[in-house]
Formats: C-alpha cells, structure tokens, sequence
C-alpha cells in the first residue's frame, strides 16, 4: 500500500504542479508536506524567461507592404506563435520549478490576452511568470502596462474626450473586484484615469500627457486628478480584490466549488500580507482542508495539464513537437489563445463527446502508436480491432513521432510496488474494482501504464 | 491529428456484441414517430463573410463608389430584385430562390459591435450582449431546457465537424461532434473503452466529475452506435459537389433522411477572412457554399424533408463597406442571415437592403438583433420560448 503522507504529498504536486513521477518518488516518501511545500517553493525560486521569440515584428508595414513582403510578415508571425507556444510547452514539460510554471497558467487564464505580436505575448508571459508567486500590485501594475494588455483591451485608443472603456471594465469585472462591486460610473472615471497610457513602437510604456485627461474623477468613492496607478491602488485597497482572486485560486488549485469559509481564510491572508502571492498559496498547501477527500483527485485536468503531466510521467520527446499544437486544438485550449478576455471556462467545459473521446485515446497515440493492449475479456471482434491496431501501430507512430523513455519510467518504479500500488499512483481518485481488476490482469507495467493513462480517472487531479 | 488518422477501417464486425438495454434508449422507434420531427441545419461561414459581396446592392451607387475594384459590376450580378441580387458565384442559389425556398434577412448584429473574430464569434455562438462573458452556447442551453422536443442525448444536436463548438455546449447537455459516423463508433469500440463501459461501477456515475466522465464516455458510446446504425440505413441518392464542405451537407442529409432523432445539426465553413485580393477568395468560397447548399436543399425536396428542414446561414460580422487599398475588406459589423426551407412564411428579400449612407464609422448599423433571429428559430421551430435560452425575451420575425 502507498504510505499515506505519499498520497497527499501527490495530490500536492498534482495541483501545484503538473503531478508526481516515479523519479521524484524515492526521495519525497518520507518528507513532510510542510517539507515538501517548502521543496517546491525552492525549486521555483528562480523565474527564468521564455525568449525564443527574438525579433519584434513591425506589424505597420503590414499597410504599406507588397504581397510577397506582406507573406513573409505573417509567416514569421504564424512561425513566432507557434515557436513561443511550444517553448512553454516543452518549458512546463521538462522545468523543475513546477509551481511557477503552473501559477503562470494561473495568471495567463485570468490575464487572459489574445494578440498577433507573439513578441508582446511572450513579454506579458514572462511577466506574468516573474511575478507568478510574488506581489498581486506588481504584477497587476505590469500587466496593465504591458503593450499587449494595452493593445488587446484598447487602451491604446483611450484618449482624453474619447475614453475607451474597454480596458478599465475588464479591470474590474475580470482583473480585481469582480461584478456587482462597482458602477457603470466607475468605470467612465476610472477610464479618464488610464487615458495616455500607451507604449512606443519598441514596446515601451508611456504615459501620453497630451492624451491624458487631467480632470477630477470620482472612483469608488475617492475623488481626485486620479491616474491609473491611484485607480489600482484603490481597487486593491478593497478586500473585495483579495476575495476575488482567493476565490479563483480556490477554484484553481482546491475545487471547482468553492467554499465560502475558506475563500474567506485565504482572503484575510492574501490582504493582511499586502497581497503577496507566495503566503497565500504556502496557507492552502498547508491547510488542512486542503487535502479532505472531497478535494483529492475530483478536478478536471486542462488540455495543457492533461498534455504536461504526461509528458512529465513518461519523459517524452516529439520529433515533429507540432502535433502538440494539434492536440491543444482538439482538446480546447491552445495557449496564448484563449476564447476572450474572460478566458477559458474550465471544469465540465472542457469535456464533450469528442474531447473525452481524444483524450482518451492520445496516451496511446503518444505512446504506443495506438495501441491499448487489452488483455480482459476481449472477445472475437476485439481481437479483429487489436490486431488491426498492431498492424497501423508503425503507421501512427510514424506520424507522431514521439519518443516516451521506457527504460526511465520502468526504472524509476520502486520494485516493491504491486501493479495496484502503481495503478494508484499514477491516478488520483481512488482505484475503481474494475480498474483494479485490469491493473491485476494487464500482462506488464508498460501495458499496465498505457491502460491507465486511458482512462476517465486519468483526466482528473 | 484527426481522428480519423487514429484508426482506419477495422475488420470489427459490427453489432455483434450485446449492449445493455439502458444504453439503447431508442431501439426501435417506429418510422411514424420520426416523420414531422423538425431540423435545424445551422451553416457557420467563419472569418466574417463580406455580406455586401454575397447579397449584392447593385441598385446602390454608393456600394459602387466604395468598392471601385472589388465590387461585382452590374452585368454580373444574378438580380433578384431591382436592388439586391446574388454574387454569380452563388448561380445555383438562383433556383432555389425561385422556389420559394430562401429568405435574405439584411443587417443583421448586435449593439456595440465587437470586430474581433474571436469575441464577436463568441457573442454570436453564445447569444450574448457585447459586454457578456457567457460560458455556454444558444444551442447548449436549448438541449439542458429540457424542452419537450428534445432528447436527452447528447445526438440532439450533432456537429459535423472533429470538434464541437461552444454553440453546442450547455452547462449539463452537450451536443455531439462527428465527422464520420463510422470513424466516432470504431473509436468508442476500443476494447479497452468498451471495457470501461461495460465494467464500470454504477455509483461512480453520482461521483461528481469521474461521474461526469463516464456518464459522457457511455452516452458517447451509445451515440455512436445510435448514429452509426440509423445513419447506415440510408444511401444518399442525390449528387452532391465533392468538396468537404459538400461531403458534410451529404452527412446531413444521411442524418435527416435516415431518421436520426437530431433537432440541430451545425455545419461550418471557414475562409472568409478576404482582406487581400477578395474578390477570387470569396468567389471560391461562396461557389463551394452555393453549390453544396443547392446540392442540399434539392435532395431534401426530393426525399420529401424539405418541409421539416430550415437551414440558417450566418457569419460573425459582415466587413466595411469602403474596401481597403488591397483589393480587399476589413473586418465590419451587420450582416445578412440567409435562411432555407420548404415552409418559409416570408420568401425572398426580408427586409430593405443595407443602408450604405447612415453609417457608423464606415460600418453598417444593424436593424436586426441576431438574437431576434435566434428567436424565431427557438419560438417557432424548436418549440421553446425564447427567452429560457436567450435569457431575456425577444419578439422575434415573421419569416417562419
């Protein structure tokens, strides 16, 4: 049986991170969770940047320029997304610093940003990366000035006489406070506020005085020749800000439903600590609450944590890495491309008929070009499908190309570890008889592994 | 990777192994029971279709002074009346508006307009204000309803498509994707996926999310049989144009015409995004729209369908009305909805062409809410009242 520490120090990594490999076992069985939070938080101490994207585009001379320089523009364009993109992939696959990593997928669904300039993208992501287990301020304040948030929410076209609300209404309905905590007026004044902020054509932030409406405005109650900076300020001196993103991060990393009690926990944590992130996430790894029952394995995995941890488990390569793009599209979430502003939905949403159905069967894809060696009651017509697949296993391999490390995996698998002891390691809810009764009956541990990543328990953390 | 890379044809014999009565609600179903049961064919032209390029104001002057190398001159234009008439590339609509089976509906949006894809996408598919973040689609609300006409499969409304759209999520009912009906049943029948639906403990269906889970596995898994062995049952007789936009509209009618229990099916159409040299790029597209619509909508008629069917087109905005310096558009606001059918109430032009004087910034002002249109689908041809799904009540048009 897995010792019992062992089972909450998974479901730890399996939410502040992207779950727990046979490699990182040995040496955490023993450890404490309060150890072990510490652990993760050391190993992301460091916020390394993302820079494969070198070359800032200048998206002007799309106007002026002929057909063929225009082709080449949105050549590099499309090439730039798809570098920057796969670089976090492989970056969230392989990087130790697991919390950071996942807390900037945090940031980069609520800051959710969708813009063609993947060198603005990729800056906006490192910031949100930089600041990912730091201070709220910081990384609100660097955010709104970030050329892509500026661009994508409008607030280039907000100019004194002719506000543009756009950005100053996702600030507070999406950002900060949340809906129903503020009015339409708030909103006019605050966008005065954030008139002239802008950036330069090198991605620079400024401050346009001559756009900037220097008049006085009433935000939330405080009246004043108010700038951006003062709206922000005030919006986190509402606690309403600290129970807004307490209660996000709850539905991120606890449950999907939250629970009003302990979102007020956090809340008074996150405001007393003058919104620092990192005492607010070590309260929640160290809640008790935090590791019931009904919080262990009972969450949805995204696309991407799906993709991730299997990378993660079985230290995959990919030759051709952009049939992780075409994964991403099937599953429902392509990063840097989130459906709106608002981002994406997450939980039961990322489920239907198709999606279920792909990411079942994309761990044997990836795996064993296909194939999921059953070896129950398989009946006639079974073994017709069985032996059609061994025969297209070298056909879909072939397209995917991608590379598990076997002798790895089988290695780093502790060899007192029954196949149910495995089984339940490698899944967070509690083993069903049925899975139990296949991980008894699959022929090896390789099998075994395949059967398991197949499965509807595979899709929750 | 498509699915249908995943798996090719297996040797696996089909219906030979047994499924629990309760995955098989509709075993069956009398023929009797099916006839009448009304179709909703949604078409999705993705990239926002220049709809004054499709629907063309020839009798507008301005149209020619803001178009002066894109507009479709008058000699080309298939009149319809002595304003409007239809892209040539769009000829074999032309019969079909002759019979009586197709409505123009002119400028049709939303307030405030939204000009990115995305979100104005977003808004049309979720039926949203523009200032609303909505997390399900029109047609997903309208199967968790539980309206009377549905049922409670997932197959209430297919997406011929590898992927669903958010249209066709609710928050507890979901529609289906299939591309190929053969290809979703092969997929489902891994012995291993069959296993798990067979095997699977019965408490874990009130388990939360793992309940949730393998509740759509096993409505997947009974779907796919549903559709496969109804969809079988009926050859397509008609021709239709061998594109894949064609080849989805021929699923459609399989599905109709076989009597699969479907109220929706969703079809999309993407390369309408002409901001460079349109003229050819649209040309084509509208040609592969057109045919395969005629296609559609003549086999229907002569399976005797048409009646029960209405087919409604839309883009997620139309493009300005003044082109831009690369023989081409930019992203705009209203837009024409086209509708077919053999039971239209109002046939022909809806209502009066685009104003291109009054204009918004250069765009069209829309005289239509799209939700109105969503409306008057939902009102009198799905039979649930509209403001259940639209969440506030619109009074919708007379076209059917």
């Amino acid at each position: 049986m897995l010792m019992d520490n062992l089972k909450l120090i998974k479901h730890l990594y399996a939410r502040a991170g992207f779950g727990l490999c046979f490699s990182d076992k040995r040496s955490e069985e023993h450890h404490s969770v309060k150890k072990e939070v510490k652990e993760l938080f050391k190993a992301s101490e460091a916020a390394e940047p993302l820079s494969v994207v070198q070359d800032n585009i200048d998206y002007m001379k799309l106007a002026t320029a002929d057909m063929q320089a225009k082709k080449q523009i949105i050549q590099q364009q499309r090439q730039q997304e798809k570098d920057l993109n796969l670089a976090w992939m492989n970056r969230m696959s392989i990087t130790n610093a697991q919390l950071r990593e996942k807390m900037t997928l945090f940031w980069h669904n609520h800051f959710a940003c969708r813009i063609n300039n993947a060198f603005y993208a990729q800056q906006l992501n490192n910031i949100q990366r930089n600041y990912a287990l730091g201070n709220f301020r910081d990384l609100l304040l660097a955010v709104s000035k970030s050329p892509a948030m500026l661009q994508f929410l409008n607030n280039q076209q907000n100019h004194k006489g002719h506000p543009n609300e756009n950005f100053a209404r996702e600030l507070m309905e999406l950002f900060t406070i949340g809906r129903g905590n503020y009015t339409e007026q708030d909103i006019k004044e605050s966008a005065r506020a954030f008139t002239g902020w802008g950036f330069d054509k090198d991605g620079v932030f400024k401050v346009r005085p001559f756009q900037h409406d220097n008049g006085q405005k009433t935000f939330l109650g405080k009246t004043g020749n108010l700038d951006g900076e003062d709206i922000i300020n005030r919006l986190l001196e509402q606690k309403q800000t600290a129970v807004f993103i307490s209660n996000k991060l709850y539905k991120y990393l606890v449950n999907e439903v939250p629970d009003p009690a302990h979102v007020h926990e956090m809340a008074e944590v996150f405001y007393k600590a003058n919104y620092e992130i990192k005492p607010l996430l070590e309260y929640v790894f160290t809640a008790d609450w935090f590791y019931d029952d009904k919080n262990i394995g009972n969450m949805i995995k995204s696309p991407i944590n799906f993709l991730v941890g299997l990378n993660r488990q079985f230290y995959i390569t990919y030759q051709r890495p952009e049939v992780l793009l075409e994964f991403q599209r099937a599953l429902g979430q392509v990063l840097f491309n989130p459906p709106n502003v608002a981002g994406w939905p997450g939980g039961k949403n990322w489920i239907d008929s198709s999606s279920l159905m792909y990411r079942l069967k994309i761990p044997s894809i990836v795996l064993d070009g296909g194939l999921i060696d059953f070896a129950g009651k398989a009946g006639p017509e079974d073994e017709a499908y069985l032996a059609t697949m061994r025969n297209r296993q070298t056909a879909v391999s072939t397209k995917v190309q991608a590379q598990p490390d076997w002798d790895k995996f089988l290695q780093t698998i502790p060899k007192n570890l029954s196949k149910t002891d495995i089984a339940q390691f490698m899944l967070e809810p509690a083993l069903s008889a049925a899975l139990q009764n296949a991980a008894a009956q699959s022929a090896d541990i390789k099998t075994l592994a395949i059967e398991l990543v197949s499965t509807p328990e595979y899709q929750l953390c | 990777m498509k699915r249908r890379d995943f798996i090719k044809n297996s040797a696996l014999a089909s219906g030979a192994f047994l499924i629990p009565a309760f995955l098989k609600p509709l075993e069956g179903i009398a023929h009797e029971q099916i006839s009448g049961y009304k179709n909703l064919v949604i078409i999705q032209l993705s990239g926002g279709n220049d709809g004054l390029n499709t629907i063309v104001p020839f009798g507008n002057d301005i149209y020619y002074q803001k178009r002066s190398s894109i507009a479709i001159s008058q000699t080309d234009v298939i009149k319809l009346n002595d304003m409007q008439g239809l892209n040539p590339n769009l000829s074999a609509l032309k019969e079909i508006y002759d019979q009586g089976w197709m409505s123009i509906i002119n400028s049709v949006g939303y307030p405030n307009p939204d000009r990115s894809h995305f979100r104005s996408m977003d808004i049309w598919q979720t039926a949203s204000d523009s200032n609303q973040f909505l997390t399900t689609g029109w047609i997903g609300r309208y199967l968790d309803s539980n309206c009377q006409a549905c049922n409670k499969n997932p197959y209430a409304a297919i997406e011929v498509d590898d992927t669903l759209s958010l249209a066709m999520k609710g928050a507890g009912m979901k529609g289906i994707a299939v591309q190929d009906p053969n290809k979703l049943y092969q997929t489902t029948r891994e012995p291993f996926f069959k296993n798990l639906v067979h095997e699977h403990d019965n408490e874990l269906l009130n388990e939360g999310n793992l309940g949730y889970l393998y509740k759509t596995m096993i409505e997947t898994y009974s779907s796919a049989d549903y559709i496969q062995k109804t969809s079988k049952t009926y050859t397509i007789n008609a021709e239709y144009p061998a594109t894949p936009f064609g080849n989805q509209l021929k699923t459609v009618s399989k599905f109709i015409n076989s009597g699969l229990q479907t109220r929706v099916y969703y079809v999309s159409l993407s390369g309408f995004d002409t901001h460079v040299g349109q003229q050819n790029q649209q040309g084509r597209q509208l040609k592969i729209y057109g045919d395969a619509v005629a296609a559609f909508i003549k086999d229907l008629k002569q399976t005797g369908k048409l009646d029960d069917t209405l087919v409604m087109t839309f883009s997620e905005f139309g493009r300005r009305v003044e082109q831009n310096a690369s023989n081409g558009t930019d992203h705009g606001t209203a837009n024409n909805v086209l509708a077919f059918g053999g039971k239209l109430k109002k046939v022909g032009i809806f209502n009066d062409a685009p104003n291109l004087t009054l204009l918004d910034n250069g765009d069209l002002k829309y005289q239509i809410d799209f939700r109105d249109v969503y409306a008057t689908l939902l009102d009198k041809w799905l039979d649930v009242n509209n403001k259940i799904i639209l969440n506030k009540n619109f009074n919708g048009l007379d076209f059917i």
